[in-house]
């Protein structure tokens, strides 16, 4: 992807966090993609997610598999170490990496195709195994790149540029998710920054795999009318499930009433606080998060917000037991079991 | 039908053979004869006897043939033999092909609690019958005993016959069973039963007997995918990530216990069900496919960690879109391909080297990867570690070629050697304090005198950030469709891939006083070779071998072939894999490399090599 650097002085004095550091800071190479593109404002939306949570840059790795939305790993964090795979793989690649250093806060770029369709075995074991990371897709129900054919997301009779309907079911990955017993699971839409940013928050503080689908229109091939993953259409049908904010440890979240309010307190020691907007609806019941989520779509509506989370599910390296510091960092003696070891445990092969 | 009535052919060999005898087990997979003839080779090893097993299965749990075959040879030779001394039949359903396989004045040992097909009798091959059946039902009550105890009573049998050491195999026994007194005695039982027997009916021992020798000492009984483990974990490999498919699959296997012996530690705290809770310095993955498996490790890899996975031909098939990835981003990678029958599914359960092309240029575009070919056990333990400090030094995918027979046969090789003073190869990756010092880090400039360039790892330092991609890129590490700029780089690949020649493992070499003609071959084939070519040198043709244990091809390489008139290349393959991979690589004249191929599925033999060379000086 051709990258254009960016003009790093700002007009205004800006805002800085924790860590000294601004918004800019966290920003990347001059996004190559289309104006008006949603991927460009859910860029904007993760630069303002880790901003907000001050998390140092080169402790974040960034992955992307192919496709317009992937492309966009090289527009946020230029401090982050980046790796753009192959189509469809980056959930086995963010593993790995995962795997070996588990510190790094890891973010992973995707779109539907390549999360729906071919990568899609390795985001749904992604899942199972609750590899700790926020996972993006930039949904968009179309191939961009390849010029406009439908994805695996894009909805029955929802119709291409040129007027064609799409005739196969959708993949609905918050459905998908569910069934798979993913611990974060949220929709967001790339037009609606102000309820974006705290999902993607959460989502990074989540200790676990935290799926959040985004909505993100595509101006060239799915922006016209009788597209469903349009601005227009998105904006008419969604239905905001709540108004997530992300608390700090210390603050107090009890001013709102009981009945309408759900706290989550993360790993982090963070509150994650969802006003409910259909009343009483419970973000850590998967059942009837599954129920609403189809009883909403069978209404023709496009259910928005965090629909599942849940803290106490392990993730791959508690399940199994590695050592709270980074693999790699483990120095080699105490890797290697020596000479003295090697020949006596070869007695068994005598 | 008694056996010991019938009358002795004519023709029968009966001269004394000792420590020089092949026999042939025909087994129902599932049945338990596995752990008689482990049985019987480990005694056999134990008496300082040079011996080889290979194990002959179907890809099925149970009720289909099987056959293990022992061969002992005081000279060393070890390969596959063709025709056997003795035939062991378990197995009704292959009585008719295994009967064939005997040697004329050879034996075959069958229950003869049932009689035996009198279309079977072969003249020229002795007929030893054990009413197995009968006697394990007479002394084992548990329907479960009568039938696998059957096992430990032909074993008694042949041990008998052949004068394997008793005592070694009751020893066996009891470490076997430790454990667990009633199986042990159930198992000395039909030891005592089926050696007793051999003795009280037939002259034991037969004429190929067995004596004590001293050749073992210093050596151990493994099998490749073990030793590869135990490479992968010295080597300090902290992540793993896996799909299962034979034959490698007891490479994650051994990693995954040996991690657990030597990785794992008590925290000293319980979980909510009491349940001991540790901490590990390593992490596998059982990965969805093969493709996430490679991901994960060139993921694990990029992020600073030694990582592998342990493969076979269809897995590697699907691996090659992440290896060209690995290679163009340069990105270590360790594949350990334990190669199995081919093409597709072909048939899993038996050997080839029919992976060489594919693993030397696997994926789309100009992409060459570094290979290592171990020959035996002992070397998958030693090119296991290689292969990480040669994947690190060059950041680069390495891919181990192993095989079937390598990996799932036990192989007398000598004793494992470990060097505490080894100090693993992380290749140039620069720190903190290193990208301090740096004005600007720029991932793909700056190369050395080998054309590798120095990476950093995530975690590290902002000043060490870059972006990783497969796609186009310029050296400083940005995307790029200008053709200079691409070409730069995958030139300097080029050059890179061209001096690792230099550091892959030399190829051994093996001269013999007025040869003109040499044979180069890698892996398995070894021991079949060398007998070969001790066949052919007894009978007045010398001949220079050359095994190969990389690629690049060091130059030594390309001077054997330059310094032979004719070359022979012998390979487990149809299409002569390894003769293409030197004719494109090396610039040799073709016509000067002529094939010895095996490619039925099994191991190679002496014969098929020294017949190969002689048919081809006479063509």
């Amino acid at each position: 992807m051709a990258s254009i650097t960016k003009p790093l002085i700002p007009l205004v004095r800006l805002e800085k966090n924790s860590l000294g550091l601004t918004v800019r800071d966290y920003e990347g190479a001059m996004s190559t993609l289309c104006a008006g593109c949603g991927h460009d404002s859910i860029t904007a939306a993760i630069v303002r997610a880790v901003f907000e949570l001050a998390i140092p840059p080169h402790m974040i790795a960034k992955l992307s598999g192919i496709g317009c939305s992937s492309k966009t790993t090289a527009y946020f964090v230029r401090g982050a170490h980046g790796f753009n795979g192959v189509h469809g793989r980056m959930a086995a690649i963010a593993t790995g990496a995962n795997a070996a250093n588990r510190q790094l806060r890891t973010i992973g770029v995707s779109g539907d195709g390549d999360s729906l369709s071919i990568g899609v075995g390795h985001l749904t074991h992604a899942i199972r195994r609750n590899v700790n990371m926020l996972y993006v897709i930039e949904n968009n129900g179309v191939y961009g790149l390849t010029k406009g054919q439908f994805s695996a997301s894009a909805d029955v009779n929802s119709t291409s540029k040129r007027g064609e309907p799409n005739l196969l079911p959708p993949i609905d990955p918050m459905v998908l998710a569910l069934s798979l017993g993913a611990t974060f699971v949220a929709r967001g839409f790339s037009g609606d920054k102000e309820h974006l940013v705290p999902l993607l928050k959460a989502g990074l503080e989540h200790e676990g795999f935290a799926l959040v689908d985004v909505i993100s229109p595509c101006i060239q091939f799915g922006d016209h009318e009788g597209s469903t993953k349009s601005y227009a259409f998105t904006r008419e049908h969604e239905t905001l499930v709540d108004d997530p904010v992300l608390l700090g440890e210390d603050e107090i979240i009890a001013h709102l009433p009981e009945d309408t309010t759900t706290s989550v307190r993360m790993h982090s020691g963070e509150v994650l606080r969802l006003r409910s907007l259909p009343a009483g609806y419970d973000p850590t019941d998967r059942a009837s998060a599954f129920a609403y989520l189809e009883e909403r779509k069978a209404q023709g509506e496009i259910p928005m917000g965090l629909f599942y989370v849940n803290e106490s599910v392990p993730d791959v390296h508690e399940l199994n037991e590695t050592v709270p510091e980074p693999l790699v960092s483990v120095p080699y003696e105490r890797l290697c079991p020596g000479a003295g070891a090697l020949e006596e445990l070869q007695q068994r092969f005598v | 039908m008694t056996t010991d009535t019938r009358p002795a052919p004519a023709d029968r060999d009966h001269a004394v053979r000792v420590n020089d005898c092949a026999l042939k087990l025909a087994n129902v997979n599932g049945s338990g004869s596995a752990s008689a003839n482990m049985l019987l080779m480990k005694a056999i090893f134990r008496m300082g006897i040079p011996v080889s097993g290979k194990n002959l299965f179907p890809s099925n749990i149970q009720g289909l043939p099987t056959w293990y075959e022992i061969r002992a040879n005081r000279t060393g030779h070890t390969a596959r033999a063709l025709d056997y001394d003795l035939m062991v039949m378990m197995n009704m359903q292959t009585y008719a092909d295994d009967v064939r396989e005997v040697r004329s004045g050879g034996y075959a040992l069958y229950d003869s609690t049932w009689p035996l097909d009198p279309a079977l009798v072969r003249p020229d091959v002795t007929y030893l019958g054990v009413p197995l059946t009968t006697l394990c039902a007479e002394h084992f009550s548990a329907a479960r005993e009568q039938v696998l105890m059957k096992n430990i009573c032909y074993a008694g049998a042949v041990v008998a016959l052949l004068s394997i050491d008793v005592d070694i195999v009751s020893s066996l026994l009891d470490e076997t069973f430790h454990r667990n007194a009633r199986l042990r005695e159930s198992n000395q039982l039909a030891l005592r039963l089926g050696y007793d027997y051999a003795c009280s009916h037939f002259d034991c021992p037969l004429p190929i007997r067995l004596e004590p020798m001293d050749a073992n000492a210093g050596k151990i009984l493994v099998d490749g995918n073990t030793a590869t483990a135990l490479g992968c974990l010295y080597a300090g490999a902290t992540v793993a990530a896996w799909y299962p498919i034979t034959p490698s699959t007891s490479v994650m296997d051994n990693f995954t216990s040996l991690c657990h012996r030597y990785r794992r530690e008590p925290t000293g705290e319980t979980g909510p069900d009491g349940e001991v809770q540790y901490r590990s310095d390593h992490l596998i993955l059982q990965a969805e496919d093969e493709l996430a498996a490679i991901g994960m490790v060139l993921g694990a890899s990029w992020a600073g960690a030694r990582a592998f996975t342990s493969t076979s031909g269809p897995g590697l098939s699907l691996m090659n879109e992440m290896l060209g990835l690995g290679y163009y981003a340069e990105i270590p990678a360790v594949v350990v391909d334990v190669q199995r029958t081919g093409p597709s599914t072909g048939m899993p359960t038996r050997t080839q080297q029919a992976d060489i092309v594919l693993a030397a240029y696997a994926s789309h575009g100009d992409t060459k990867h570094l290979l290592l070919f171990p020959a035996n056990p002992a070397e998958c333990f030693e090119l296991a570690v290689e292969a990480f400090d040669l994947a690190e030094r060059f950041q680069t995918p390495v891919i181990v070629l192993s095989d079937l027979d390598i990996g799932m046969n036990d192989w007398v090789v000598p004793r494992l050697r470990w060097d505490d003073a080894y100090v693993p190869d992380r290749g140039r990756v620069l720190d903190k304090e290193a990208l301090e010092q740096l004005g600007t880090f720029f991932r793909y400039a700056g190369e050395d005198a080998d054309h590798v360039v120095a990476r950093t790892l995530p975690g590290v330092s902002e000043k060490g950030a870059y972006f990783t991609r497969g796609s186009g890129h310029d050296k400083l590490g940005g995307y790029t469709e200008a053709p200079d700029d691409y070409q730069e780089v995958v030139d300097r690949l080029a050059r890179k891939h061209a001096a690792a020649a230099l550091h892959m493992p030399a190829p051994v070499l093996e001269t013999r006083d007025g040869a003109t003609i040499g044979v180069v071959a890698v892996g398995s084939t070894e021991p079949a070779v060398r007998e070969a070519l001790d066949l052919l040198g007894d009978s007045g043709l010398p001949v220079d071998f050359l095994r190969i244990r990389g690629f690049p091809f060091a130059p030594a390489v390309r001077e054997f072939l330059d310094a032979h008139e004719l070359v022979f290349v012998v390979e487990l393959n149809r299409d002569a894999q390894l003769r293409a991979l030197l004719t494109v690589e090396t610039g040799v004249d073709p016509a000067k490399l002529r094939s010895v191929l095996a490619y039925g599925g099994l191991p190679m033999s002496a014969r098929q090599v020294a017949d190969g060379i002689t048919a081809g000086l006479e063509s």
